[in-house]
């Protein structure tokens, strides 16, 4: 059996997920479109499994989000529907559970944070309300586990009888109540036909017909008059439009509801603390300045203290592992080429990759636990105002702060963006914001040509990368998706402590997907970047890489990047090289001009010019992202060829702007 | 009156939600139908969006957003 886990955004959706299904849990993306598709087998029953549908506030689709749900339960035809509400603010969200019920599904209503109403003095006649809307009312407590086996009893059994909801009246008498009986009269033959249900097809045809029911149900052009002819009369006695006054009725509905069953407590604790902290964190004068401790803080304790320690330590005990096997394989006497493949290629290779994993895992640790608690809302509410400049909204700022750390979960915290179009968007900007792998070699090349303004050199190279990707931002916005952002429209949830549980968990998946992509398109990358460095082109296996493929390739490509200032087939090896990461630039460098890391800023000089150096600069700040971030973006914008776009865009705008500083310089110069 | 003129704090009674676009749609379905009381409860640091409390719960949206909303002034 299937449940689709309905709700709207903030209810505690995910937490209850966790809790049916545990770990047991696939994360994929629906068919065609980018949003995070989470299903799983609920806990000790092995045959029901649940899907977490996007949490959206509608069924009307204003975005793929509402799309998504809609289509699913249309079309996937789930057994049952697991409605999640958050009972300190139900009535907006019982608007979502009408809309449900109008689709004539199984449904059970799981109502979430009771245990936040009764500590607030408030209560709910669970009967009543379960009377009034005709289906079964669970209260639960997701966070503290309380009420789940009960839920999953009643769906399971709501599935299994096949129990549609009982009240079929969702409307208190008047026009609208008149209206949508009388078109549904008009359809009704039709409509059973077909299968649907005939109100939720008559208040479709009310609301404007985005299903193209007129031609599903074969309406004749006399029907589709006469319904015309009873939505313009309801309009007129109601003194609304059609829009207004079904929202009108569902609202009306729900007021009635909860008038019989709901008493409210005092005003919540948790409302009133949030107040006061609210006051500080978004205050006028505190907001920013606030924001930007919390986040150093972050990138600190992630880059330097503790991801940077663990990484070291991950990577001493890569670097060991792979002496040893490497001493291994040569007393077992290995043909050289196979233990260079093991050691240079994938030790070296994956190893480098797989060192990240720390630092990636205490970043998001970081931010799950902003996100969690509710601040990464009030970064968003704060910063839309900077970003609408860009066709942005606030919620995207998050994402592309990480991506001063690393794009790969920046990339992947796009995720928690709610609008496919701003998805998308995000992560096409994410590769501009230079992020810490590049760190190397902005610190060599500074050091080796402006030793005095090495800092300031820095900075604006990350000042170059953000100006690029606001103009890139602002053709893209008049371009590509020129469409209509989806409007701004969001809550500030209460703070909370979050879930120990949810947040391992996430970790755990953020970690599983990090190491599968480690062990397989890096390896290949890897590999390739190994073979193409220690073979030359007859492909005997060479130790000088002065002959190599790669030196082949680079001398073969170097006219390209003649007019960029650079014509030393090294310099243009190292790029290649830096495709797997931009860590091997530097390294690559290094090897191929035969001198130490600490060596180069005296060896460079050789190589480039001042001028020379800067255009180097812009075009490693600029051109693709690595191979490990292509394969994010790849699985974010949902194929393969628009990630090929990606880099072939990023590649030509990192050779158009060297291009010109290097060119314009050398006039000015 | 318009809501994104409405002063912090003061309640107000919604005449009609305005344009014609998916966000009016929007709009209406987060409870914001003609009839319905909604006051502003905060402003972002920048001065937008703003954040309305409405039904009993509060909702942030753009200034811009906000001028589509008439009111009609009352206490």
């Amino acid at each position: 059996m299937t449940f689709a886990l309905v709700g709207n955004q903030n209810c505690g959706k995910t937490t209850l997920f966790n809790a049916l299904t545990g770990s047991n849990c696939h994360v994929g993306n629906f068919p065609g479109v980018t949003i995070e598709q989470k299903s799983g087998f609920i806990n000790n029953y092995k045959n029901c499994s649940v899907v977490d549908l996007p949490g959206i506030y509608s069924i009307r689709p204003y975005s793929a989000e509402e799309i998504v749900t809609r289509d699913f339960i249309l079309n996937e035809k789930p057994d049952a529907i697991i409605n999640i509400v958050d009972a300190t603010n139900i009535e907006r969200n019982l608007y979502l559970t009408l809309q449900i019920l109008e689709l004539r599904v199984p449904t059970v209503l799981a109502l979430n944070m009771m245990d936040e109403v009764r500590g607030n003095g408030g209560s709910i006649d669970i009967t009543r309300m379960s009377e009034l809307l005709g289906i079964t009312v669970i209260p639960i407590s997701a966070a503290k586990g309380e009420g789940i086996s009960d839920l999953i009893k009643a769906v399971v059994n709501a599935a299994s009888q096949k129990t549609r909801p009982a009240v079929t009246e969702l409307c208190s008498p008047g026009p609208v109540h008149r209206c949508i009986h009388s078109v549904a009269h008009v359809i009704e033959d039709h409509a059973q036909k077909l299968g649907i249900p005939s109100r939720f097809a008559a208040i479709k045809l009310i609301e404007g017909d985005d299903l193209n029911f007129i031609t599903r149900l074969a309406l004749s052009q006399n029907e589709v008059e006469l319904i015309e002819h009873s939505v313009i009369e309801m309009e007129n006695e109601r003194g609304l439009d059609r829009n207004a006054a079904l929202a009108d009725m569902r609202y009306d509905f729900i007021t009635k509801v909860c008038e019989a069953s709901v008493i409210k407590g005092s005003e919540s604790k948790e409302r009133k603390f949030s107040e006061k902290l609210d006051k500080i964190l978004t205050g006028k004068f505190t907001a920013i300045p606030i924001f930007i401790a919390i986040m150093a803080m972050v990138f600190w304790l992630t880059f330097s203290i503790i991801g940077g320690f663990f990484s070291e330590l991950l990577s001493t005990g890569i670097d060991s592992l792979g002496n040893i096997v490497g001493k291994a394989l040569s007393g077992y006497n290995l043909n050289p080429v196979f233990q260079s493949l093991v050691t240079d290629g994938i030790f070296a290779g994956v190893g480098a990759v797989v060192s990240f994993l720390p630092i990636i895992l205490v970043l998001f640790f970081f931010l799950s636990i902003l996100e969690d608690t509710g601040y990464m809302t009030r970064v968003a509410f704060f910063m839309d105002k900077l970003l609408r400049h860009i066709g942005l909204s606030g919620r995207s700022f998050v994402p592309m702060i990480i991506g001063f750390g690393c794009s790969v979960p920046a990339v992947m915290a796009t995720r928690t963006l709610s609008s496919e179009r701003d998805r998308h968007m995000t992560v096409l900007l994410i590769p501009f914001m230079s992020c810490s792998a590049k760190i190397p070699i902005y610190a060599i090349f500074c050091a080796a040509f402006f030793p005095a303004h090495s800092a300031l050199a820095m900075t604006l190279l990350y000042i170059i990368g953000m100006v690029i990707g606001i103009v890139i931002a602002l053709i893209l916005n008049k371009t590509a998706y020129r469409g209509k952002p989806v409007p701004f429209v969001m809550e500030l949830p209460n703070y909370r402590l979050p879930s120990f549980k949810s947040v391992l968990l996430l970790l755990r998946e953020k970690a599983n997907d990090f190491l599968q992509r480690a062990f397989t398109v890096i390896l290949y990358a890897t590999l390739i970047i190994w073979c193409l460095s220690s073979f030359d082109t007859k492909l005997n296996f060479i130790t000088d890489s002065s002959n190599s493929l790669l030196a082949f390739f680079g001398r073969a490509i170097t006219p390209v990047f003649k007019p960029l200032g650079f014509s030393d087939w090294r310099i243009v090896s190292s790029l290649i090289a830096g495709f797997s990461a931009k860590e091997a630039v530097v390294g690559t460098l290094s090897v191929l001009s035969s001198s130490g890391l600490s060596e180069l800023n005296t060896v460079l000089p050789g190589m480039f010019n001042g001028l020379s150096a800067v255009s180097f600069l812009i075009f490693t700040l600029l051109y693709t992202p690595c191979i490990a971030a292509v394969n994010a973006i790849k699985r974010e914008l949902g194929s393969g060829w628009k990630a090929l776009g990606v880099v072939i865009s990023q590649c030509v705008i990192a050779w158009i702007c060297s291009f010109a500083v290097y060119n314009i310089g050398s006039m000015l110069l | 009156m318009n809501l994104d003129k409405l002063p912090i704090g003061r309640f107000a009674v919604i005449r009609s939600v305005n344009g014609n676009s998916t966000l009016r749609l929007r709009l209406l379905d987060m409870g914001l139908i003609p009839g319905t009381k909604v006051s502003v409860h905060k402003v972002a640091p920048m001065g937008d969006p703003i954040e309305i409390s409405v039904r009993g719960y509060e909702l942030t949206i753009r200034k811009d957003d906000a001028a589509l909303i008439e009111l009609n002034e009352e206490a």
